[in-house]
């Protein structure tokens, strides 16, 4: 931070990349970026899923692998993965002390987001695909 | 006391759909596998203890969407006053129990009618 206040940065450019990792601020916005986006993306997930909702497995297909709700499943599972991923990393620094068990903690959290994400993903992409 | 406990709600609600993503992982494999496995996670999400994990995840999901915009109202400045967060409290509550109650009527009515 300047001293001889001359400082032309605005409070919040001062705190970017800063924190105790050095990461503070990035990791906050992303968690907001990730839940404004959340917003719309849950509405529609919950539409899919009503359409979804007693289909017999070809109808299923159907929908699912139509270009709209392809992409809009698509997208609600990438950015929902990476809210969480993003989401349990915070609470395992809130909870977690023993420096092992929160590497450990943290990594297992990054693998778990990542096969969810990738699972989710590569289904969604196979249903459009049809491979 | 009840915003006290709707922080921790949000929390424990983001927690438990982390898991609940796994159902949906579980789902969409199944569905892009093939008649066999969709039938089989059909039945798991139509019995009682399937339906129960699912009721639970929905109220879960609803009361985080609106907890989770109720953080962002106080992201951007707004709705500190006491009275204001006991009042954004108790809509976050009842709005995802009213919201659930809803979407699980109008899903019976949905496979009702098909
Ligand atoms: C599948 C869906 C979701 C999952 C698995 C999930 C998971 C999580 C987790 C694990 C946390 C960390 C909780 C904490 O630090 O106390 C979190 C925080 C948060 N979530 Fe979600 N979330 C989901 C959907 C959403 C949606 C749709 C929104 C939209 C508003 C949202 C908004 C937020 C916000 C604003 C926070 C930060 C709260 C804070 O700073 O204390 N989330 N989420």
């Amino acid at each position: 931070m300047s001293v001889t206040g001359h400082d032309m940065r605005t409070p919040l450019q001062r705190v970017r990349g800063l924190g105790s990792a050095r990461s503070g601020t990035r990791h906050f916005w992303r968690q907001r970026l990730t839940a404004v986006a959340g917003i719309p993306l849950t509405v529609a997930f919950i539409f899919v899923v009503l359409a979804l909702m007693g289909r017999n497995h070809a109808a299923a297909v159907q929908i699912l692998g139509s270009p709209i709700v392809a992409v809009v499943m698509l997208l609600f599972v990438l950015n929902m993965t990476y809210h969480m991923w993003l989401g349990m990393q915070v609470i395992v620094e809130d909870y977690v002390h023993n420096e092992f068990r929160k590497v450990a903690l943290l990594m297992a959290n990054s693998f778990f987001c990542i096969v969810v994400g990738i699972a989710c993903a590569y289904a969604l992409l196979k249903l459009s695909f049809g491979v | 006391m009840l915003t006290m406990m709707m922080s921790i709600a949000h929390r424990i609600t983001g927690a438990a759909l982390y898991f609940a993503m796994l159902l949906l992982a579980w789902w969409l494999m199944a569905t892009a596998s093939g008649p066999n496995a969709y039938a089989t996670v059909q039945w798991f999400m139509g019995s009682v203890i399937g339906r129960f994990v699912l009721f639970l995840c929905t109220w879960a999901l609803l009361h985080h969407l609106l907890g989770g915009i109720r953080h962002l109202i106080w992201d951007l400045g707004y709705g500190f006053e006491p009275n204001e967060r006991e009042w954004l409290a108790r809509a976050t509550l009842i709005g995802s129990i009213g919201l659930t109650l809803i979407l699980w009527i109008v899903g019976y009515m949905v496979v009702g009618a098909s």
